[in-house]
């Protein structure tokens, strides 16, 4: 018999205060608890963390690699939101 | 060549710290059986990090007990060269695995109790016990909390677990009681100061394994009938196959190095 | 962490792929871009990774097996921590490659069943029994020193979650090998007797190991694939040839004896080692090693006696997701 599917969790780690969190890989639990236990028991085991989030894999809306031009390509353009766009004379200092 | 077991000066305070030392690493014994062959891949870890809490403990205490006693033991010596009527542990966990839910009815009776007991020795007059307290808190807190998940998930889950999970309940019930009796030797270090009574804790305790318990579904047995001998070296049949096995290399290359 | 190469060739299937597809992928592939679980990929490539990273998955699995054997022996509390914790490390690693091959479509029960049904296969060199305490340092300071040769290529591999969690492994790696050194280092500078447990673990497993790391090149057949879409980025010959010259000097240090009459060392330094036998590499690999059915039952019976577990955790987040829909309902 096929053994039935559990629920897959991704797991995000805030590694110091400070920081983000960061999606450090994935587990298999039957609900949130024991997700975020397992997730401790599995992805601190060396001191990596000071604050967890389990997100069920199911409920992240992903964008399509296939329409990466149209979602990433327009905002390359557009180089007068970056600082270096503008030249201020040097003599005006850190601006 | 056999191998001699050590003699060990049991002064109260060694007493003491080797009781302590001895439920920590026949329990992390235990736990560490499971390693490769517990129900998920991501329970396996659990088992093993909770193995590796106690033996940590167990290093510490047998460490600290060594240096109390002040002759030639150690660590290794402690664990590796005593016989089943020199250990002091509890009677409760040198009891085998068996399945899931009795590996998590064991650690639930002891690390509710271990929890209260620990957070009271942070108080200890003894620097040490009070130092290897405030570490040893933290993990059995963990424990609790762990294990209190699983009784929930077993006695409310399905009809099997719930029969296993009662089941583990009805036959560890009488290994409890020993977790919270005293004997001469401790009652003059709990007068000192340093040693913790575990009377007061036994209401905690009760307290809160009833209210998991009740969520869980399941029940505590009426029984008071309970066992003891651990403490004083009167084991069940179970501990002397642990130790065998835990002790093999060392018992047969005398006096050899690892 | 344990690879092997044992996958054989996908080619043909790439025959029924929209060509301009497989040519912008291959382009993607040789700038050394990653690929993404998401990206169009041929049909091929996803086949072979799901094979390799899931047989990687399974021999951490199955590997856990012959270390734990000697868990509950370990001679002192030290190496008993140790031990848990390294063993340990591998349900880890295990855990993180089904996650990475999961992310191609296929779910972690179906592959483990598939391990459990025999059908899919794991590292040779766990079918081998862990006979003494020297084995343990063994297995350590070679099999672990063989895995790193294959694995430390695998984190820049094309697939990006393989590769992601490769690096994950090999951080925590770092201390296997040495651990395992050090205890045959114990043995070495101890009593005759534990001398002599050493060099009897490496007569064991020297072969063995050296099998780890797959055929011979001119035998192979499914290099070339593996190359091109860089899951693959050093051939079974050349890192095995890394591998012996790396622990040729190791087992020099510690006083030990290559149980290899013919090895020699050439005149560019490389260090020769005389023929494998390959027919005992088929014969593991067929299901015939010391351990093969041995490992699969221990498998099997964790497998099997979990289930009543995973299962009473399944209802009760059923009826707790239940309970929570008829309160908001009320």
């Amino acid at each position: 018999m096929a053994t039935p599917n559990s629920p897959l969790w991704e797991v995000f780690i805030r590694s110091r205060n400070g920081l983000a969190h960061k999606h450090v890989g994935s587990l298999h639990a039957a609900d949130a608890t024991l997700a975020l236990q397992a997730a401790r028991d599995i992805y601190t085991r060396r001191g990596e963390g000071l604050s967890i989030w389990v997100v069920p894999s199911s409920a992240i809306t992903a964008s399509d690699p296939a329409e990466k031009g149209m979602m990433f390509e327009p905002a390359e353009s557009k180089i007068y939101r970056h600082p270096t766009f503008y030249d201020v004379p040097e003599e005006v200092g850190h601006m | 060549m056999a191998v001699a077991n050590v003699q060990v000066s049991e002064t109260p305070l060694v007493l003491y710290t080797l009781r302590r030392a001895d439920d920590a690493l026949i329990l992390g014994h235990r736990l560490s059986e499971w390693c490769g062959h517990a129900p998920t891949l991501e329970e396996d870890m659990a088992l093993a990090n909770m193995g590796l809490d106690l033996l940590g403990q167990a290093r510490e205490l047998y460490s600290y007990a060594a240096k109390v006693e002040s002759k030639d033991n150690d660590e290794d010596k402690f664990a590796y060269l005593r016989d089943v009527r020199q250990y002091r542990n509890l009677l409760l966990v040198e009891q085998p695995n068996g399945d899931f839910a009795r590996t998590m009815v064991r650690q639930f009776f002891y690390a509710a109790f271990a929890d209260l007991y620990w957070r009271a020795m942070m108080q200890s007059k003894d620097a040490t016990l009070a130092a290897i307290a405030a570490k040893s808190e933290k993990e059995s807190a963990y424990h609790l909390r762990h294990s209190s998940e699983w009784i929930i998930r077993l006695g409310d889950g399905s009809e099997e677990s719930h029969r296993r999970a009662q089941t583990a309940i009805d036959d560890l019930w009488s290994f409890t009681g020993e977790m919270f009796a005293v004997d001469d030797s401790e009652r003059g270090l709990i007068d000192a100061g340093i040693a913790i009574d575990p009377a007061p804790p036994h209401a905690q305790w009760l307290r809160t394994i009833t209210t998991v318990v009740n969520e869980a579904t399941l029940a505590l047995p009426a029984s008071n009938w309970m066992q003891q001998g651990g403490r004083s070296g009167r084991h069940s049949e179970h501990l002397g196959h642990l130790l065998s096995e835990l002790q093999s290399l060392q018992r047969t290359f005398p006096g050899a190095t690892w | 962490m344990y690879t092997q190469a044992l996958n054989t060739s996908d080619a043909d299937d790439r025959n029924v792929e929209d060509a301009a597809r497989a040519a912008a992928f291959q382009a993607r592939i040789d700038v050394d871009e990653r690929i993404e679980p998401n990206d169009w990929m041929p049909a091929a490539y996803r086949k072979t990774l799901t094979r390799q990273i899931s047989q990687h998955a399974h021999s951490e699995i199955v590997g856990m097996l012959p270390e734990g054997n000697w868990i509950t022996r370990a001679p002192t509390l030290r190496r008993k921590a140790a031990l848990l914790a390294k063993v340990q490390d591998e349900c880890g690693h295990g855990l993180y490659l089904y996650a990475a091959a999961e992310t191609l479509g296929t779910s972690r029960e179906e592959l483990v069943d598939a391990m459990l049904a025999g059908k899919a296969k794991y590292s040779s060199i766990f079918n081998y029994p862990t006979l003494t305490w020297a084995d343990i340092g063994t297995i350590g300071w070679l099999v672990d020193g063989a895995a790193i040769m294959n694995q430390i290529p695998l984190c820049r591999c094309s697939y990006g979650p393989y590769a992601r969690a490769m690096i994950r492994v090999c951080k925590e790696e770092s201390f296997h090998q040495r651990q395992g050194f050090e205890i045959m280092l114990m043995l070495c500078r101890g009593t005759d007797e534990q001398k002599a447990m050493a060099q009897d673990a490496l007569n064991r497993w020297w072969w063995p190991v050296l099998m780890m790391f797959g055929p011979p090149d001119k035998v192979s057949q499914h290099s070339d694939t593996s190359t091109k879409w860089k899951i693959k980025r050093f051939s079974n010959d050349e890192l095995r040839q890394k591998f012996v010259d790396a622990t040729v000097p190791q087992a020099q240090f510690l006083g030990l004896t290559i149980p290899d009459p013919e090895m020699k060392q050439d005149e560019a330094g490389y260090w020769v080692p005389g023929p494998i036998d390959w027919e005992e590499f088929k014969q593991v690999l067929a299901g015939n090693g010391p351990c093969n059915r041995d490992r699969l039952a221990a498998r099997r019976k964790a497998h099997d006696e979990g289930a009543w577990v995973r299962a009473a955790a399944a209802a009760y987040a059923e009826k707790r997701k239940r309970r929570q829909f008829a309160q908001a309902a009320e």
